[in-house]
């Protein structure tokens, strides 16, 4: 069985700018495949070539098989797109948009009107149907995008980005639209450079950085790749961080973070046990915690570990776009 | 290894067991698209532009007032000078604005073109399982809403200024005809600038560089080249839209029209059978 998305050894340049060094990715039937890396990293070139829109220098990709160079064709009636900038034609209405959408890919007349009726309900745009999408906010543009590529029933579809530039409730109901999806058997290669999207949403991430894969795996697997837990403990009287950090001390061995603003204490767990004796420990001196237990490294500490720097921009995806 | 631009190519051999035929979910996948297929997805991209217009009624500001600025301001200028009588003049002034305006006119939809381009909207067209070709061929064939509204506005007023035709029905339908399928050649021009240049605004400026010594340059405003130097007459000979213009002169005041009709049809051939591939090529490569 071959992977539903594949890409082996892609490279690519604009210009001295090299976009691409090598990246290989893969994902099965209805997974969804991360891409998470700063701006710059190349994770759109990536989605543009894996989506038709742009050749590699070399290496090759395919999407349920058909290669994305040779069989352009077959795979454009497989995927979706939808881009970091929403690919919606601002002065049509909502309807309009879809019907164009609907007829485009050969639906009839009647057939692209209910079809796209049935999308702007499911995404909640049944009210805004008949307003030109200038005036729509930046969340139901990019609701409208997802009905556009979804109208086809893609079996894969690429959201690059599909939450940059949106406010926090948009973006959870973004997340909630790509579950469903999912739900309903679509494979999705998203890009983000959100951690907590990628954490949230993906069952596979690659971590992109300068053109590379440098890390993938699940996220649990990656948390773990670079390390132990950390014994987290917040006391709920903020008098008592004082003595919390010193029980933490003396039970972990190694000088725990103490943060003044939260009281929160961190320190490296090399040993699960360590919990149930800081538990101990403040039963015995009656401090009460608000805040006790393992866990594992957040995405953002993972980047940093991985790449040596902070998950920030660097300079502008831009490249991806000027051929 | 490098690769090639074009959409058929048959390079990189690849490991593959599914050619065409039945797809994932029992999807069967087309491994091309036809010529039919092709129009009708071009029609809905045009569709579009059509929609545009409906709801912006304003983006045909230009075509209404260019043909009236331009039938006014060249009547009353040089009417008296050069014919003796605005009269005299809106007779050869009026076929020739056909042709100028045939040319102006196709100056717009480099610049929606490359606007189109940078907002993203190709991006979606060109992930879309449609023909390459349908987005560029469906913008040109939806600007034919602007140059429809420019010919009307220009006869109409210059009716109204008293400019009579005389020649049978079928020979200004003809005029109108000839001057519609040049237009649509000139707008592959425009649409590769659009193609290869990255803002609305250069667009518009290289524009304007190509098409006024074209315009102006031939027998628009004058219907004798006579008193031009030898020089400029010999570009204004050899024109095209000087052709065209001639032709529209005789076909709409029933005069000798020679050989320009059919030396206008090869010029518009020769434009698309050069400007059409390259546009395409281009098309291929940006975005």
């Amino acid at each position: 069985m071959t992977h539903v998305i594949e890409a082996e050894s892609l490279t690519k340049s604009f210009g001295a700018t090299r976009a691409l060094a090598d990246v290989s990715i893969a994902a099965e039937r209805g997974q969804v495949l991360a891409l998470l890396g700063p701006n710059g990293a190349g994770k759109t070139t990536v989605v543009r070539i894996l989506s038709t829109l742009l050749r590699p220098d070399s290496g090759r990709a395919s999407i349920c098989g058909y290669d994305v160079l040779t069989q352009a064709v077959q795979v454009r009636q497989l995927i979706a797109l939808t881009g970091q900038y929403a690919s919606v034609d601002e002065e049509l209405t909502g309807t309009e948009n879809l019907l164009m959408i609907g007829r485009l890919l050969g639906l009839s007349r009647a057939e692209a009107r209910g079809r796209g009726r049935e999308m702007l309900a499911r995404f909640d745009l049944s009210d805004a149907a008949g307003r030109a999408v200038k005036t729509y906010s930046g969340g139901m543009r990019r609701r409208l995008d997802l009905a556009a590529s979804l109208l086809g029933d893609p079996e894969v579809l690429f959201l690059d980005e599909p939450t940059t530039g949106l406010d926090p409730r948009a973006r959870i109901d973004v997340w909630g639209t790509v579950k469903d999806i999912v739900a309903g058997g679509a494979t999705v290669l998203l890009t983000t450079q959100y951690l907590d999207e990628a954490d949230e949403l993906a069952d596979q991430v690659a971590v992109v950085d300068h053109g590379r894969v440098v890390a993938s795996g699940t996220p649990a697997e990656l948390k773990t790749q670079i390390g132990g837990q950390s014994l987290v403990v917040r006391a709920a009287d903020r008098a008592m961080t004082a003595r919390v950090a010193l029980a933490v001390r003396e039970i972990t061995g190694s000088a725990p973070d103490v943060r003044d603003d939260t009281g929160l204490v961190t320190a490296p767990a090399s040993d699960p046990a360590m919990l149930a004796a800081v538990v101990r420990r403040l039963d015995d001196e009656s401090i009460a915690a608000a805040e006790l237990g393992l866990r594992l490294p957040s995405l953002d500490e993972v980047f940093l570990t991985l790449t040596g720097h902070a998950a920030q921009d660097e300079g502008d995806e831009q490249t991806g776009r000027a051929a | 290894m490098t690769t090639q631009l074009t959409d058929h190519t048959t390079s990189v051999p690849v490991t593959s067991n599914q050619p065409a035929g039945p797809g994932p979910s029992g999807r069967t996948l087309r491994s091309r698209i036809g010529a039919a297929e092709t129009l009708r997805q071009s029609l809905t991209v045009a569709w579009r532009n059509v929609m545009q217009i409906r709801h912006t009624p304003e983006k045909l500001l230009d075509v209404i007032l260019m043909p009236a600025v331009f039938l006014v301001l060249f009547l009353y200028v040089f009417g008296g000078a050069v014919a003796g009588s605005t009269q005299a003049y809106l007779e050869v002034l009026l076929p020739g604005l056909v042709a100028m305006m045939a040319m102006f006119a196709t100056m717009s939809l480099g610049t929606s073109l490359c606007d189109d381009i940078r907002k993203g909207v190709f991006d979606r067209f060109r992930s879309l399982p449609i023909a390459r070709s349908a987005p560029l061929i469906g913008s040109v064939l939806g600007d034919t809403v602007r140059f429809c509204a420019l010919m009307a506005v220009l006869t109409g007023f210059g009716c109204a200024l008293g400019f009579r035709f005389h020649a049978a029905p079928l020979d200004i339908l003809a005029a109108y005809g000839l001057a519609y399928l040049f237009y649509l050649g000139v707008c592959w021009i425009s649409v590769l600038i659009g193609l290869s240049v990255s803002s609305p605004e250069t667009v518009q400026g290289v524009s304007f560089i190509w098409t006024m010594p074209l315009t102006f340059g031939s027998s628009v405003l004058l219907a004798s080249a006579a008193t031009m130097p030898g020089w400029l007459q010999a570009w204004a000979r050899v024109n095209p839209v000087t052709d065209l213009a001639d032709s529209v002169r005789g076909l709409m005041l029933g005069g000798p029209v020679g050989l320009h009709p059919l030396y206008t049809l090869a010029w518009t051939a020769g434009i698309v059978i050069v400007a059409f591939p390259l546009a395409m090529r281009m098309y291929a490569r940006r975005v």
